[in-house]
This record gives structure tokens, C-alpha cells and sequence, in this order.
């Protein structure tokens, strides 16, 4: 099959960059779109042009390095990662746009590569659990209710990949941030932390400059783990009783760009 | 945004059950406003209650508008400006309702159509249909004209779309969005509560209009 694409193209995070077209005839429908743009480069590379700059690594759609936005949507047609949408999903002669993700905490770094690092400022804010280092506990010493098991699971398969961000109309990022307050809030080892953590993740989240949550849903939608909307909502009534019973204590967030932790009192 | 705008959907529901009242004649529905504002005597003076929740109102319109504005420019610059993809061809979202397009001019339009509201049928400073002593006759004249039907019309067809996002978004944001069928049953009640709201607004306008009420 043939197709045209409409890439953005950025020399680097100050340059401008604009939209350029490209034909790339002659793909396997069967490729991955990764592997189209693979074939694009190696073309552009012979003919000693930049080749078009993105990120991937596992390309088996558990690492979250690649996002791309194709025609206006994160991830594409299908609800997965880059890596594993296929032409198969697109037609012959079809002109199909490339972008990156969008949003301000997401700079640029160059063409279609942006640069996450605000999403691990705010898991470092508190999206882990403290344990004491030795031997290993037994994997049942804690029993865990199945269905709590269940829910943690589904969040605990965000992969980071930040397409919630490019989607949401407010460029927010309350889906990953959610996502990790249920994985560790649900399980009995999240709890000593449960409050302080979702006070410091929130505060960082907003301090990196992301939009606020209003309930649109397209995060979602477009969720290549398909994390449950209803996250967001175990996210907030976690939040209201944080400052509901709060007090001084509460971590604040790091400044935008360090990526130290806040000693807690 | 979501405790405000909560009060002022129960502002909405309050004060649509009294706007029905006119179905109830001259007398029921002018004994209502003199009665709202003779509620709370003895213990609060004339007007007491009706002040409270005036100052409730106030409050929360100017919160709500507070909140709407900084959600505003937090998204305007996380998305990094008004441009944000040069592809069009996802205009309308995977998912997302058309009230949720309508929040924020729709807010807009209620706050200009609130001010109107006020002038004519509370202040009484603007009188289409020519002016009257009770609020009753108020009414009558006030919708007997097609262009004031209409411009409550558009309003409350904006509320409309505002309440449906508005409550399934307040409750999401105060817990409620518990699990998908939660999910499912709050988009319910949020058209039941908005569709109320605008049918039951909308009933006298339409009435007078028709001459049902006169
Ligand atoms: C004074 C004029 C008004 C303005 C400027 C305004 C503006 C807004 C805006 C911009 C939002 C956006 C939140 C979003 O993007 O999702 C919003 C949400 C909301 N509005 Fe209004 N609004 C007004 C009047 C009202 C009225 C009269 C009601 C009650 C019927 C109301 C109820 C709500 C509710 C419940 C929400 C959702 C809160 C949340 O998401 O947590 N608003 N409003
Ligand atoms: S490259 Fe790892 S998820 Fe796509």
C-alpha cells in the first residue's frame, strides 16, 4: 500500500518546526507504524536527509516510549500504543498526520521525541512504597481481598506512555496520576504512605503545569491499558480526605525541573 | 467548581419548582415570592432567609466563576496555546460529549443571560411587555413577546448542556465515579437532572407564549 504522511518535523526544542510531507509507497500492511517510519528513514537516511526523529524501545507495547499523535489522535485509530497499531488499520492513499505529543510539560526534545521527565518528578513526589530492605517477605504473608488484587492490577499496568496528557483538552495528567494512587493506595503495603502521597503527587502535578482534571473522559478513551476512568474518582476522595484531615505535614512540590524529593518532616 | 456549581444546581431545581407555580394561578404564584420572602419570620426579620441565600448564590457564582477561569488558563497553557494539533481530523474527539464542548462559553452565556434575568424580573429595570407591581403579571407580560421566549430559550438550552456536564462532573470530582456502573448511572441522572431542569424552566415561558396562561 501507499500512503502520504504529514510529519512534524523540529530541528530542536527552540527551533520552529512545521508540518512536511512525505510518500511512502510500497508498505506491507502487515508492518507496524513504527516499521512504516522505519522504512520512511532509511530512505531519507540513503538520500542524506534528516531521518524523522521518534521514540520507541520494547515495540511489543509494554515499555511506553512510543506516542505518537496520527490524525489528531494519541495512539492512533486503535486503542494501543504506536508500536502495535498496524497499516492494516489505515487504507491505501490515505494522508495521515504525524505529530507529538502536545503539551507544555512535554517539551519537545526533537520532531516527534518529547521529554517526559515531569511524569517521573511526579512518581517521585510519592508514587512508591517505603520497605524495609533483607529478606524478601513471602509473596502471601499479606493477604490481599482478590478484587482490591484485581483493581490494583488494572491500574499498576499504566506504562507511563502519556497519552492521557496528549488527549486531555486540558492537558492534564490526572489519569497517570491516578492510575498510580490506586495501584498503591489498594494494596496493604500503600497504606502508611496513602495520604502523603497523593497530596505530593497532586501538588507536583500542578506544579509541572499541567492542566486540571474535568471529567471529559477522553484520557480514557485513548488509554492503550484502557486504565478505568473510575481511578480519578478513587484519586479525589483520597485527596479530600488527605486535607479534609490533614495538616503542615503534607510534602509540597519540588520545583519544576529538580528532580530531588522533599525531605518529610 | 464542583461544590458551587452543586449549590447552584440546587438553586436551579428550587427555583424551577417555584417558576411552576404559575400553572397555579395569580394568587398561588405571587403568594410564593411574598412568602419567600416572609420565610424564616419571627426568627429571622423580612427578607432574612432570602438574603442568606442570596449571599450564598453570590458566593458561589463568583467560586464557580474563580474555579472556571483558572481551569481555563491552566488548560490554555498546558495545551501550549490555542494551536495545539495540526490535524484536524479529530475535531469532535474519540469520546467526549458535545456538553463538554459547551462549559465554558456556555458559562459565559448563562452569566450574560443571568444579568438580564435580574435586570428584567428581578430588578424590574428593563419591562418588555410593559411594567407591573406583581411579579405574576411580570411574568405574563414579559413572555407574551416571541423574542423574550427566545433569548430565555437559548439560555436555558445553555444550562441545559451545562448542567448535564456539570453535575456527572461535580460528583465524579467529589468521589462518586466509583466503578463503570457508577459511571453509568451518574451520566444517567446528570440528563435526567438536566433535561428536568430545562423542560421545567422552559414550561411557563412556552404556556404564556401560547396564551395557556394569561
Ligand atoms: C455565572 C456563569 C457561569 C460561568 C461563567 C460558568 C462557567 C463554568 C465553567 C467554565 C465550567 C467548566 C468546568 C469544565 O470545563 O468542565 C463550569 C462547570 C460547572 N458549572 Fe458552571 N458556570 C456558570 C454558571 C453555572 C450555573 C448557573 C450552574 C448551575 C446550574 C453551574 C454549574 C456547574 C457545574 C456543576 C460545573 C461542574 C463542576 C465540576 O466540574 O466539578 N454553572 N462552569
Ligand atoms: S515501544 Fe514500548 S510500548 Fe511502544
Amino acid at each position: 500500500m501507499n500512503v502520504t504522511l504529514r510529519v512534524w518535523r523540529q530541528a530542536n526544542g527552540r527551533a520552529k518546526g512545521k508540518m512536511a510531507i512525505y510518500r511512502v509507497n510500497d508498505i506491507s500492511e502487515d508492518m507496524s507504524f513504527l516499521e512504516m517510519l522505519d522504512v520512511l528513514n532509511e530512505r531519507l537516511t540513503l538520500q542524506g536527509d534528516d531521518p524523522i526523529a521518534f521514540d520507541s524501545d520494547c515495540r511489543e507495547g509494554i515499555c511506553g516510549m512510543c506516542g505518537l499523535v496520527i490524525n489528531g489522535v494519541a495512539h492512533g485509530p486503535q486503542q494501543t500504543t504506536t508500536c502495535q497499531l498496524h497499516m492494516r488499520s489505515f487504507s491505501d492513499g490515505d494522508v495521515i498526520d504525524v505529530e507529538p505529543w502536545r503539551a507544555d510539560p512535554f517539551p519537545v526534545i526533537k520532531d516527534l521525541v518529547v521529554d517526559r521527565s515531569a511524569f517521573d518528578r511526579i512518581i517521585q513526589a510519592g508514587g512508591y512504597i517505603s520497605a524495609p530492605t533483607g529478606t524478601a517477605p513471602d509473596a502471601h504473608a499479606t493477604p490481599v481481598p482478590k478484587r482490591d488484587a484485581d483493581r490494583a492490577f488494572d491500574a499498576a499496568t499504566c506504562i507511563s506512555c502519556g497519552a492521557c496528557v496528549a488527549a486531555c483538552p486540558n492537558g492534564s495528567a490526572m489519569l497517570f496520576t491516578a492510575a498510580k494512587i490506586t495501584h498503591l493506595g489498594l494494596l496493604p503495603q500503600g497504606q502508611p504512605e496513602r495520604y502523603s502521597r497523593v497530596v505530593g503527587m497532586v501538588a507536583q502535578h500542578d506544579a509541572e503545569g499541567f492542566g486540571g482534571c474535568t471529567n471529559i473522559g477522553e484520557c480514557t478513551a485513548v488509554c492503550p491499558k484502557a486504565i478505568p476512568f473510575e481511578t480519578i474518582s478513587r484519586l479525589n476522595r483520597d485527596l479530600i480526605s488527605a486535607l479534609t484531615h490533614g495538616g503542615s505535614h503534607w510534602p509540597r512540590a519540588a520545583p519544576k525541573g529538580e528532580t530531588e524529593v522533599d525531605e518529610e518532616d | 467548581m464542583a461544590v458551587t456549581g452543586l449549590i447552584l444546581i440546587g438553586y436551579l431545581l428550587a427555583h424551577m419548582y417555584g417558576n411552576l407555580k404559575i400553572f397555579a394561578g395569580a394568587e398561588a404564584f405571587n403568594e410564593y415570592a411574598h412568602h419567600l420572602r416572609a420565610l424564616g419570620e419571627p426568627l429571622l426579620p423580612h427578607t432574612g432567609a432570602l438574603w442568606i441565600i442570596r449571599v450564598v448564590l453570590l458566593i458561589s457564582v463568583l467560586g464557580h466563576m474563580y474555579a472556571a477561569f483558572n481551569l481555563w488558563s491552566r488548560a490554555h497553557k498546558a495545551r501550549g496555546g490555542t494551536r495545539r494539533y495540526y490535524s484536524h481530523k479529530s475535531r469532535t474527539g474519540v469520546q467526549r460529549t458535545y456538553a463538554s464542548f459547551t462549559l465554558r462559553w456556555g458559562g459565559v452565556v448563562i452569566l450574560l443571560f443571568v444579568i438580564y434575568h435580574l435586570l428584567h424580573l428581578t430588578w424590574n429595570i428593563i419591562h418588555p411587555g410593559g411594567a407591573a407591581a406583581e411579579p405574576y403579571d411580570r411574568v405574563v407580560n414579559g413572555f407574551q413577546i416571541w423574542s423574550v421566549v427566545l433569548a430565555y430559550t437559548i439560555a436555558m438550552i445553555a444550562v441545559g448542556f451545562h448542567v448535564r456536564h456539570g453535575t456527572w462532573s461535580a460528583l465524579t470530582t467529589l468521589g462518586a465515579n466509583t466503578s463503570s456502573l457508577a459511571r453509568r448511572r451518574l451520566n444517567v441522572l446528570a440528563y435526567a437532572v438536566a433535561g428536568l431542569v430545562t423542560v421545567g424552566f422552559l414550561l411557563p415561558p412556552f404556556a404564556i407564549l401560547f396564551g395557556f396562561v394569561s
